[in-house]
């Protein structure tokens, strides 16, 4: 016989000898079992979290973190607009009164229009 | 991470649990040579992929897992051996082994040369004989076993190579 076929032959007597095993079906329900179980307590943890979740000072920063730069954003936004009118109002101002009066007014409105638009 | 997600993930890793079971029960057996370790070998195994499942799952880009559920039953069963400070002293269960074989008289004597193959693969150094395990009891093609055992294709297919060529020997002279 040639080698080749030789080799063939040695390779399917391998396949024969080291044929898959299949597990025992007391395994697989062990396995299955604690796999369940894993799952579960997985589950519970995450229904237990998402309750609990805003009752945890912990789990507040974000939401704050995200008010705190809507608001800083917000503000940031009146600012640029009512300095961008103050060469406007100091020409329309009789005294420094007057100018401060009007800025305070153009603050307000400006804080109002990004209100109504949020 | 949401409950829609994680039961995905689930449904998922039950998908590779079934279709994996058997791969991974056949390694740990022919790895440690009996039945009682490879059914905790393989437990073990399942219960660190499920742990480690969305980040495999992650970077598998699409490519099988199978090689890195291996990888795990690989490193368990090192592991093991680490921990006990010994090779496995009970010898593959011959009988299990032989049972596929067809019992009609013609194929006696390659039974024979089946029990002198499961000897002379214990004979064998460990990188070989895990390289061995990966192809004929899994199928596992050269790019799969390479996944598992951490090398190249390349290596792989030499390893293989060699590990045929010494068992060839290792049984003509049996």
């Amino acid at each position: 016989m040639s080698q080749p076929a030789q080799s063939a032959d040695f390779e399917t007597m391998l396949r024969l000898a080291l044929h898959p095993v299949d597990p025992p079906e007391t395994l697989k329900a062990r396995v299955e079992s604690r796999l369940q179980e894993l799952t579960d307590a997985a589950v519970d943890e995450l229904d237990a979290w998402e309750i609990g979740a805003m009752r945890d000072p912990r789990n507040w920063v974000r939401p704050v973190v995200a008010s705190a730069v809507g608001v800083t954003a917000g503000t940031a936004l009146v600012v640029l607009r009512v300095r961008a009118e103050r060469k406007k109002r100091a020409a329309a101002s009789s005294d420094p009164l007057d100018l401060l009066r009007r800025t305070v007014k153009a603050a307000a409105g400006e804080a109002r229009k990004l209100a109504r638009r949020d | 991470m949401d409950k829609q997600h994680k039961a995905r993930l689930d449904a998922d890793f039950s998908d590779l649990y079934r279709a994996h079971l058997r791969d991974v029960y056949s390694y740990a057996y022919y790895r440690v040579g009996n039945h009682h370790d490879a059914e905790d070998l393989t437990e073990q195994t399942f219960l660190q992929a499920y742990r480690h499942f969305e980040r495999a799952q992650a970077e598998s880009d699409g490519r099988p897992l199978r090689p890195w559920l291996i990888r795990i039953a690989h490193n368990l069963a090192a592991n093991l051996y680490r921990d006990r400070s010994r090779r496995p002293q009970t010898p593959i269960d011959d009988t299990t082994v032989l049972s596929a074989m067809h019992t009609t008289e013609d194929l006696v004597e390659g039974r024979d040369e089946l029990a002198r193959i499961i000897e002379a693969i214990k004979e064998l150094p460990e990188e070989r004989r895990e390289a061995l395990i990966m192809r004929f009891a899994l199928g596992m093609d050269n790019r799969e076993i390479a996944r598992a055992m951490g090398k190249t294709d390349g290596a792989t297919k030499v390893l293989l190579h060699r590990a045929i060529k010494q068992l060839q020997g290792l049984v003509m002279t049996s």
